[in-house]
Formats: structure tokens, sequence, C-alpha cells
């Protein structure tokens, strides 16, 4: 009896934590993310898959450090290396941050765009209306009603999974190389595994992550629930990952193996499975990107204003956090009008980001694992010696590949 | 010269002695709250490895070319407790600005030079926070200091008076050696306090309903946002929350109470003094959402037989309920409401008038289990202030006001 009121209880803690790991880590797919499955399912169909489970693992080593770091010190990612690495560290990390997330931003518009003109929907008429959307959900909502929007969106993300199936792949040689790691020595399937790995740790994550988890108000006492919950989030992200690169495997590696131009690309070549797979396809993409572009600007807007120090939250009045709404608000012109400019080079727009992100992931992880060992921050809770071997080694494979992606980006860029 | 200083300058800040030979950079200052709460009392001066210790009273010149000292016999520096170290301490920490009611994070620090015929000395006067001060940073080291200076200007400043300016410290017993308190937030609005607690870390908050005054932090805890309120409560020590809780009206103990976790709040009703134990016991039994739940036990009953000037008498005795009273209510034997009379009709009544002559028409009230919305459903359609709450024998036991109703929407 008394086993199953603790367990009960255990279960009403982790309902009241879930929110934060869990929309941090679907949002990883984000268009840009999609687009990645999308090309390695069509291209090299179900040999990738096998990366799903170290990026899981690594997605997981990088998030539990920001929601413990928030839940024990009650203070964002930001906050933090302000007060520890002070203000110029934060400045300059910052600067980069709202460069990179501004171009996150534009893929994202750009993914609205093409997933509603395969609805007959100009781009002149959905971008606006999506920025718009985007930019009233934030100003006008609390968190809470927002959360609750966010875990909506997270729950259409199922949408994948369901066009996965219709596509009905080869489900045993998915199986089997799900767990089977393979390599090739094929420049482009190299190129492929490191792009999988770097769309999936970004630094904006980090940051949003923990900001969400003190804006709840989790604290160490829930701690253990909030763990399961940033867990079982990085699990869904990799299952929905799973779906698209086996749905691209099975309805065009199959047939025929090939480049695709955009997720939009993707989405068509399963038109011949079925009308169904086609629409959720695109209709995943759509929710993906809209969700992205809502969380991307907040997160930059919100993750600035803490660490130089001015106001910031959607509980306040434009009054009061002015900077907060306005870059917030910025973020999305631009990133939505950009999307409208005819010859805007996108393409180059998003290759740049994955090299600013890149730049800027491996001062965000030391930083991480250099705050989670202070002691006078931490308490009892600073990483264990196991941990800590983990983690490094983790955050040295992240190091290390996304130098490799940052290296190929630039040499697609000037080369 | 300029007869201000500020900490990023400070920093860095070249130290010469007797002699005029370098012996050194500034590495941070430090304020000794209990000697004195605004001046610097110590330099910390590092060339090599250790740093030393300038004494406030070692100094001769203090200027933008650097620090002159007039005696040159340094110590060398051990961690003090008693020392709040600017740059470690207060540089890029959050503090609470009491007068602009909100937490800031302290970007640079503005001191006064104080010339005297003797020796210079800094004096904190404000704590920089926004943009300008952000600029000043960044540039400080990248550019020349005189041409920062002028460049800045052209920024508007935002600065916090240091008299303004409060440290939360959550460690108790370095608050005490840096003599911080928070008795300036006592003289905020609770609601205002509220705001500022919720935007602290755990910790901190803790820190302040461990230090203030029961009775606001009793009226701040009710302030604050219901998920907040039971991680403060689960915070703290249960004889400090117990003496909180004992500070609120029962009907408000008994809502938090009625929020935490049954083995908690009977751990906290055990602390608390007998007085209003045994009615926030009674209140706690009800369901939350019924009339029993919503209803407060500060109201003010008479015989049904009184008189105005009785009623006279008994306001006096409860001066404290007056602030929000508009209704007395009238009962018969076996404590039976009877009657509610609005407290403004006992002006235009002589002293020997009866009360029930002044009664409302009807007597309306509801019973303990009835369900809140059709309470709020009354409330709406007769226009009420006050609804009394009875027991299934009729017997009084409490009232619901307008504000618990407002409280009952706002949260829908």
């Amino acid at each position: 009896m008394k086993l199953l009121k603790q367990f009960r209880y255990h279960i009403a803690v982790f309902f009241s934590v879930i929110g934060p790991g869990f929309i941090t880590a679907v949002v990883d797919n984000d268009a840009g993310g999609i687009f990645t499955y999308s090309q390695a399912g069509a291209k090299y169909g179900y040999l990738s898959l096998w990366t799903l489970i170290p990026i899981t693992v690594l997605l997981i080593v990088a998030q539990e450090m920001c929601s413990r770091m928030g839940a024990v010190t009650g203070k964002g990612l930001s906050d933090l290396i302000r007060e520890e690495f002070g203000l110029r560290t934060t400045f300059m990390m910052m600067a980069a941050l709202v460069l990179a997330n501004l171009t996150n931003v534009m893929a994202n518009f750009a993914g609205i765009a093409s997933s509603l003109e395969l609805f007959h929907v100009s781009k002149y008429i959905s971008v606006p209306i999506g920025a718009f959307l985007v930019w009233i959900l934030v100003v006008k909502g609390t968190y809470q009603s927002v959360e609750k929007v966010f875990l909506y969106a997270c729950s259409i993300f199922l949408c994948y999974i369901v066009s996965g199936i219709l596509v009905k792949p080869d489900w045993k040689e998915a199986a089997i190389y799900s767990v089977i790691p393979t390599m090739r020595y094929d420049p482009g399937y190299i190129t492929m595994l490191i792009g999988m790995v770097g769309t999936s740790v970004a630094p904006w994550m980090q940051f949003f992550l923990q900001a969400a988890v003190v804006e709840k108000g989790i604290t160490a006492k829930e701690y253990a629930e909030s763990r399961i919950e940033v867990v079982v989030g990085c699990i869904v992200m990799s299952v929905i990952a799973f779906f698209i690169i086996v749905a691209c495997a099975g309805a065009i590696w199959s047939v025929a193996p090939r480049d695709i131009k955009d997720s939009t690309d993707a989405a068509l070549g399963l038109r011949p499975f079925g009308e169904y797979a086609y629409l959720l396809f695109c209709a995943g993409l759509l929710n993906a990107s809209l969700f992205a572009a809502c969380i991307q600007p907040l997160s930059t807007a919100y993750t600035v204003c803490e660490g130089l120090g001015f106001e910031s939250g959607i509980n306040k009045r434009f009054s009061e956090a002015p900077i907060f709404y306005w870059l917030f608000t910025l973020l999305i012109v631009i990133g939505a009008g950009v999307v409208l400019l005819p010859n805007f080079p996108l393409v180059r727009m998003i290759l740049f980001s994955q090299v600013l992100n890149g730049i800027l992931l491996p001062f965000v992880l030391i930083y991480m694992i250099r705050l989670i060992n202070k002691k006078e921050l931490m308490r009892e809770w600073t990483a264990s010696r196991t941990y800590n071997i983990v983690a490094w080694v983790s955050v040295v494979v992240m190091i290390v590949l996304t130098a490799f992606l940052v290296v190929l980006s630039l040499r697609e860029l000037f080369g | 010269m300029p007869d201000n200083l500020f900490f990023t300058e400070l920093q860095g800040l070249r130290v010469f002695d007797v002699k005029g030979r370098q012996i050194g950079r500034i590495r941070d200052a430090a304020v000794v709250p209990l000697v004195d709460p605004i001046r610097v009392d110590r330099y910390l001066v590092g060339g090599g490895w250790a740093w030393l210790t300038i004494r406030h009273d070692q100094v001769q010149t203090i200027s933008l070319k650097g620090i002159f000292l007039r005696d040159e016999k340094l110590t060398p520096y051990h961690r003090d407790e008693y020392m709040l170290r600017l740059g470690r301490d207060l540089l890029d920490q959050q503090i609470i600005d009491v007068h602009g009611r909100k937490v800031v994070r302290v970007t640079d620090i503005t001191f006064d030079i104080q010339r005297s015929n003797s020796h210079d000395e800094l004096r904190l006067v404000e704590v920089d926070v926004g943009v300008r001060s952000i600029f000043r940073r960044l540039a400080q080291g990248v550019l020349p200091i005189g041409f920062v200076r002028r460049a800045m200007m052209r920024i508007p400043p935002n600065s916090i008076p240091w008299e303004f300016c409060n440290i939360v410290e959550a460690d108790p017993q370095r608050r005490l050696r840096l003599n911080i308190s928070h008795t300036m937030l006592e003289k905020m609005h609770p609601a205002d306090l509220a705001d500022i607690v919720e935007e602290l870390s755990a910790e901190d908050r803790e820190a302040i309903f461990e230090t203030i005054d029961n009775e606001v932090a009793a009226d701040t805890l009710s302030e604050v946002e219901p998920e907040i309120q039971m991680r403060i409560l689960e915070s703290l020590d249960t004889e400090k929350a117990a003496d909180i809780i004992g500070e609120m009206s029962p009907h408000e103990a008994a809502d938090l109470l009625g929020e935490l976790e049954e083995s908690a709040s009977e751990e906290i009703l055990e602390e608390m003094d007998t007085a209003p134990k045994g009615e926030v016991r009674e209140l706690l039994e009800f369901e939350e959402d019924t009339a029993g739940g919503m209803m407060n036990t500060e109201y003010i009953s008479l015989h049904e037989n009184a008189t105005v000037a009785d009623a006279m008498e008994a306001l006096k005795g409860n001066e404290e309920l007056l602030e929000n009273l508009n209704t007395l209510f009238l009962i018969g034997p076996g404590e039976k409401f009877v009657a509610s009379v609005p407290l403004a009709r006992l002006f235009s009544a002589a002293g020997a008038a009866l009360l029930r002559d002044l009664k409302s028409e009807p007597a309306r009230c509801v019973t303990v289990d009835e369900k809140q919305d059709r309470v709020t459903e009354l409330f709406d359609k007769y226009n009420l202030l006050t609804l009394p709450v009875v027991d299934d024998a009729g017997k009084l036991s409490g009232v619901i006001t307008v504000d618990d109703i407002i409280s009952v929407l706002r949260q829908k």
C-alpha cells in the first residue's frame, strides 16, 4: 500500500515536471533536422540508422547536465556563465548565439513556406501569417499556456511515425541496421553521419532546456523525475528521426537512391505510397517548422536578456522588458522576412548557421562541464567521476564531429 | 581629473610604491560592511602568484593613472569572511533593487573618489546595470579609457543608488559577517516582494523568507504563485513555516496547507500555536471546491437581540478585521445563523435600535458543502459582497467574501 502510494506520488511528480525536456528534444527535429534525416534515408536507405543510438546517448548526456544545473541552481545557463565567467565571455557567446539562431529561424520559416507550398499556399501568405501566429502566441500567452500549446505540438510529431508505417518499409532491414554499425568509406556517407550528429546537438537547446527547467520551478528534489523526462524526451526524438529515415528509405531509396533537394522533395517522394503518407509528412514538416520558429526566437531572447541582465520573461509586459520583446520580434521579422526575398541565398545561410553552431557548441559544452563540477554551485549534485568521464568523452566526440562539420560547411561555402 | 571611478577601471589599475615603482595591478577590492558599508576598505593587488592586501589608509592618491601608496608594508591576502569582495561577490551577480522593485544583475560599480588632504578613498555610490555599463565593460582595455568615457555618455545611464541595493546571501553565517539584512525588503509592498521572490533561485528565496519578519513573510507568501508557495514552505524548516503560517488568517493558512502533502502539513500544524491551529484544522476538513473550502472565519457575529451600540462595541474589540469588513451577522440559540446586517446601515440608526431591524432581506446563506460554481453564481446574481456559510445544523461556520470569489475566478 505504501509502495503504491509512493509510486503514485512519483507518477504525479513526473507529470508535474513534464515539459522542458520533452519539448527541447522534440524541437530538435526542426526543419533542418528533418532535411538531414530525409536525406540520410533517401540516399543511403537504412544504413545510417545505427547512429541514432549514439546520438541519443550524446543528447541525453548534454541535456541531463543542463536540466540538473537548472534544477539545482535555479538559474539559467547564461546566468551561470555570466556569474562564473564574466560579461565578456557571455557577450561573445550571446552574439554568436543570436547569429546562429537567426539562421535557424530562417531555415524554419523556409520550412513553413515550402511545406505549405505543397498545399498550394503561396509563401507570401503563409510566412507572414506564420510569423504573426508565432509572435502573438508568445507575446500574449503565459508560460503555462504556451507550454500547453507546445506539448500539443509535440504530439503532432506522431505524424512521422504514421507516415513511416504507411510507406511499408522493410522492417527487418531497418531493425538490423539499427543495431549494426555500418561504415562506408564514401565521403558523402561520412559527411552525412557528421551532419546527423551536428544537427542533433545544438547550442540553443542547452540554453532553452535549462531556462525552461528553471521557469517551471523544478527543484533538486524533483530532479529524479525530471531526469527521466529528459531521457524519455531524447528517446522520443530518436524514434521520430528513425521513422523519418525509414519513411524516406522505404519510399525513395528502395526505388532509386538519390539526393533530395529539400524536405518537400522527400514528401513528394512519399506520394506514390499513398496520399496520407505524403500529407502526414507535409503536416509534420509544417508543425516542426512552426514549432521551432516559436521556440528559437523565444529562447534566444530569454538567454540573451538573462545573460546580459535585461528584464525578460513572457509574463512581463512590453514596457517592462523592451529589449526582450524587441529581440524576439526582430528575430521573427528578419527570419521570416528574408524567406520572402527573391534569390535570397538560403542554403548558404543554413550552411553558415551550421558553422556558427559548430563553433559555439564546444564552448557551451566545456563551460557546462566546468559549471557542473563547481562544488559551491552544485553542492552534492556535482558530477561523479564516472559521469565526468562519460561527459568528457561525449563532449570530445561532439566537438570533433562538429569541427569536421564546420570544415565541410566552410568548404562548401567557399570552395 | 574625474572624481568618480568605475570598477572596470579600478580592476587592472596599476599600483605604485612610495618611490613610484610599479608593484602590480589591482585585482579586486573589498568592502568590510561591519566597519563601513560604503568605503572600499581593502584593495587586492596581484603581481605574481600571490595577492597582497592594501588597506585603505595606505593609499595616497587614486586616479586613472594608478594608485600611489604612502605606506608599502603590504600583507598577503588570505581569505577573509568579513569582506564583501566586489569583483567576486557583487559584479555579475543578481541583487534586488528595492526602489525599482526588481531583480537586477550588476554590470559595473561606480565609486566616488573622496579627496582629502591626507589620502584618497573610494566610496561606493551606485551599481550600474543596463547598456551603458555593458558597453563600458566590453570596451575596457580594448579602447582607450578617455574615449570609452566620452563615448558612453551617448548611452542613457541606468544605475541604482547603493542604498537601494539589497544583496541576497544564502549562507546565514556569511550574512551575519557581512552585515546583510533584509529589513529593506520588509518595507516593500508584499505583492512587489512576491514578484521579486518568484524571480530568485530557490536558495535565495529561502534565505529571504528565513530572515524577514514573520508577518511580512506571511503577507508575501500569500501573494506568491501557488506552485512556488509550496516549494518555499517545503524548503523552510517546520518551525519557521509554522511561525509564518501562524501569521496568516486561518482561511489562507488552510488553503496553503491543503496544497501540501498530508504529512508535511500535519508537521507544520503540530508546530503551530494552539489558538489558530484548531480553526485551521477545521477549515482543512472541507473540500477545496465547496463553500467550506472557500470560506474564512474572520467575521463578527452578534446575538439576534443586540443593539447598534452593542455592534459598535464589538467593532472596537475587533480592530484588525475592520479594514475589509462590510457585514455583521446575527445568530440565535446554538449559534444558528439568523440574518446579515450591512455595516453602513449602522450609521443611519440610533444607538438603541435593534440590529435585526436593519437586516438585509431575505437572509441568504449557503451550506458548507455547496459547490463552488453555485456560490460564484449567487454572488453574481445577487451582487453580494459577503455570503455566510452554515453547517448542516444551520450553525454559522464562516463567511465567503467577494475577494475569495475573485481569486477563484482568476484561477480558472
